[in-house]
């Protein structure tokens, strides 16, 4: 069993995020992380390894240093590992990306594609589905728990007031929360493995069956007009009073600002 | 000459601060609290091969090299003083004799246990009557048909009574030189727990590394198989010594590690208290006493380093382990006492780590040869 699981290195957004003066945010200011929730789907796949001993490849699409990440993944157990990056890539919004990242994995022997739900930094949550209708392979979006069973996956998907449980035959795609697991760490000697490794590295003229005019930011149809961090709030407004005068200021309150 | 580290040596170096801040840290005050040995720790690291670091993979080693072992302990020291030794004792008092003087039958059975994980090390070498000097020893083993027999005790045993497997030193012969003195020869031997005659004797109640199980192991006509004999009969001397030459640059990894993590808290503490208006970090005396101290723990740090990479290169690797060791445990006792001293009362509150870093540094001036030993190593090396 062939398991592909896509991966992103994107700036860890914990200390809160930076931006460049253009609006667009400042990587090299941010430390550079595994998308959680992709971390979550390399977790699920390496379980599926660990079980039916598959073989478990990690594909990125970036700047060359997002090896670092491909790194990581193999340190954990991924067994190889693929990287995307070609200039007349960069600036791809989720239609390009999802076009470039199907015209790798077309290059690739798949069962079961996996990719986190959305990443900590476009929280699109659209990549994924997209490359599965590149790929023309049925898509489990939100899994919460993955079980293979024969020739098929049993998914766990989290809605926010319920959970469906959905089979699918293999070749199928899907897509994974942070909440899914608790990822494995890496171990000292996967390090030392992982950075003796050859990552391979494809370009533009490796991805099979896409168009120039879907890649890039030639090729990306979202325009973004301006980007900022969380407008932090005030302070807020304190009083002081027994409970009946503070239902009434509050009613006042919501009756100057038209709540109610 | 580099001085920056390499792609695998960071990413390790961010993997043993990830686990230690994750999985170490938050234990570190309840395991010093409660004196008990952090087994579901160790368990972790087992699982994640940190057991085993410098061990190579066909022994069920990570096959890394003795660099990352080192950083591995001193990231765990930085918020867990008792974490660290754990690793040192096992990896370095253990697993490194039976890796260095071993059969190949040996290391197949104990170094691969050891080193995956599934069992855990100590060396026995020091005893009520002798610490620095090892003439005073007294446990004795003497050949029985095919088993050796052990009779004696051995004191402040890391690892006590939680380890599975046990180097222990022991008397084999006593012979006289020329001027009729008398010599005692020692042997090295591997002990199994549960070996027929060893016994634990009381726990001892520490200052600091409170979590470290440390015992008197008691042999009363203890019987082990004569293939256990570790090293040539005779020669567990030079290997007790070779031995602590590779502990001495755990502990001085261990106190290295308990210095910086002092430094990482005193820098937040000083930035935060405020007197006299100012956090006490706009203070020049304190300023002046951080710069000291990360000036003298970057010394320590490339003591201990260098230390680690004669390990991987050098057969003899004395002299840089004791100057590590010297270098890096003054290191830890003076900044810890600085830092409390920062603290002002709240550095003298069990509430605080620092309180605690103070008493678990005092130790690493202490075991695997004290300051003065290391001393005697160093100006040995100068004179001969």
């Amino acid at each position: 069993m062939n398991i592909v699981v896509c991966i992103k290195q994107v700036p860890d957004t914990k200390g809160g995020v930076k931006f460049n003066p253009d609006g667009t945010l400042d990587r090299a200011a941010m430390l550079a992380i595994m998308n959680p929730d992709d971390k979550a789907g390399l977790e699920a796949a390496l379980r599926i390894k660990d079980e039916t001993g598959a073989k478990v490849t990690v594909l990125t699409m970036g700047l060359p240093k997002a090896d670092a990440v491909l790194r990581e993944a193999m340190a954990m157990g991924a067994d190889e590992a693929v990287l995307v990056t070609d200039r007349v890539l960069g600036g791809a919004d989720t239609w390009a990306t999802s076009t470039t990242i199907a015209g790798a994995l077309r290059n690739l022997e798949y069962d079961l594609i996996i990719t986190g739900r959305q990443a900590i930094d476009g929280d699109t949550a659209q990549v994924g589905p997209q490359i599965a209708e590149h790929l023309g392979l049925p898509v489990i979006s939100y899994a919460a728990d993955i079980k293979v069973e024969g020739d098929s996956v049993v998914v766990k998907r989290q809605y926010e007031d319920r959970y469906h449980e959905l089979k699918a035959k293999m070749p199928c795609l899907i897509t994974a929360l942070s909440e899914l697991n608790v990822p494995r760490y890496m171990t000292p000697g996967g390090i030392f493995d992982a950075c003796d490794k050859e990552v391979t590295v494809w370009g533009r003229n490796d991805l099979k069956d896409v168009d120039d005019s879907d890649l890039g930011l030639k090729g990306s149809p979202t325009k973004i007009a301006k980007a900022s961090d969380k407008v932090a709030k005030g302070a807020g407004e304190k009083v002081n009073l027994d409970p009946t005068e503070a239902v009434n200021y509050l009613i006042g309150k919501f009756k100057e600002k038209h709540i109610i | 000459m580099d001085f920056t580290l390499d792609k695998k040596h960071e990413m390790a170096r961010a993997l043993f601060r990830e686990f230690a801040e994750t999985e170490v840290k938050p234990l570190a005050q309840e395991v010093d609290e409660t004196e008990e040995f952090p087994m579901e720790t160790v368990k972790k690291m087992q699982k994640y091969g940190f057991m085993g670091i410098p061990v190579p993979k066909e022994y069920g080693g990570q096959g890394c090299d003795p660099l990352t072992y080192v950083m591995c302990v001193e990231e765990l020291s930085k918020v867990c003083a008792t974490t660290g030794v754990i690793v040192s004792a096992h990896t370095s008092l253990c697993i490194d004799p039976i890796m260095t003087y071993g059969t190949e039958e040996q290391k197949q059975k104990y170094v691969t246990a050891l080193a995956s994980g599934e069992k855990i090390g100590a060396f026995a070498l020091t005893e009520p009557g002798a610490g620095t000097d090892a003439q005073g020893a007294q446990t004795k083993a003497v050949l029985d048909g095919d088993e050796w027999v052990l009779n004696g005790s051995k004191c402040f045993i890391t690892n006590g009574k939680v380890a599975d497997v046990y180097i222990v030193i022991a008397i084999t012969s006593i012979t006289e030189d020329k001027r009729g003195r008398k010599k005692k020869n020692f042997s090295a031997f591997i002990v199994d727990k549960g070996a027929p005659g060893f016994s634990f004797g009381t726990k001892e109640k520490k200052m600091g590394i409170r979590g470290s199980s440390t015992y008197e192991l008691i042999f009363e006509d203890c019987r082990i198989p004569k293939e256990n004999l570790l090293g040539a009969e005779g020669k567990g001397f030079p290997i007790a010594m070779h031995t602590l030459d590779g502990g001495r640059i755990g502990i001085a990894s261990q106190a290295l590690g308990i210095a910086e993590g002092a430094l990482d808290r005193v820098i937040a503490y000083t930035k935060e208290r405020k007197q006299f208006g100012r956090s006490i970090a706009q203070q020049q005396n304190t300023q002046f006493k951080l710069a000291d101290m990360a000036a003298r723990i970057e010394a320590a740090q490339l003591l201990v380093y260098k230390a680690a990479m004669a390990k991987a290169t050098q057969k003899v690797y004395s002299v840089e382990a004791a100057k590590a060791k010297l270098f890096a445990a003054e290191t830890a006792m003076a900044v810890t006492t600085e830092v409390v001293q920062l603290f002002g009362g709240y550095g003298y509150i069990r509430e605080y780590d620092v309180e605690r870093m103070m008493r678990d540094a005092k130790i690493t001036e202490i075991y695997e040869g004290t300051s003065e030993v290391q001393r005697m190593v160093i100006s040995g090396a100068l004179l001969k």
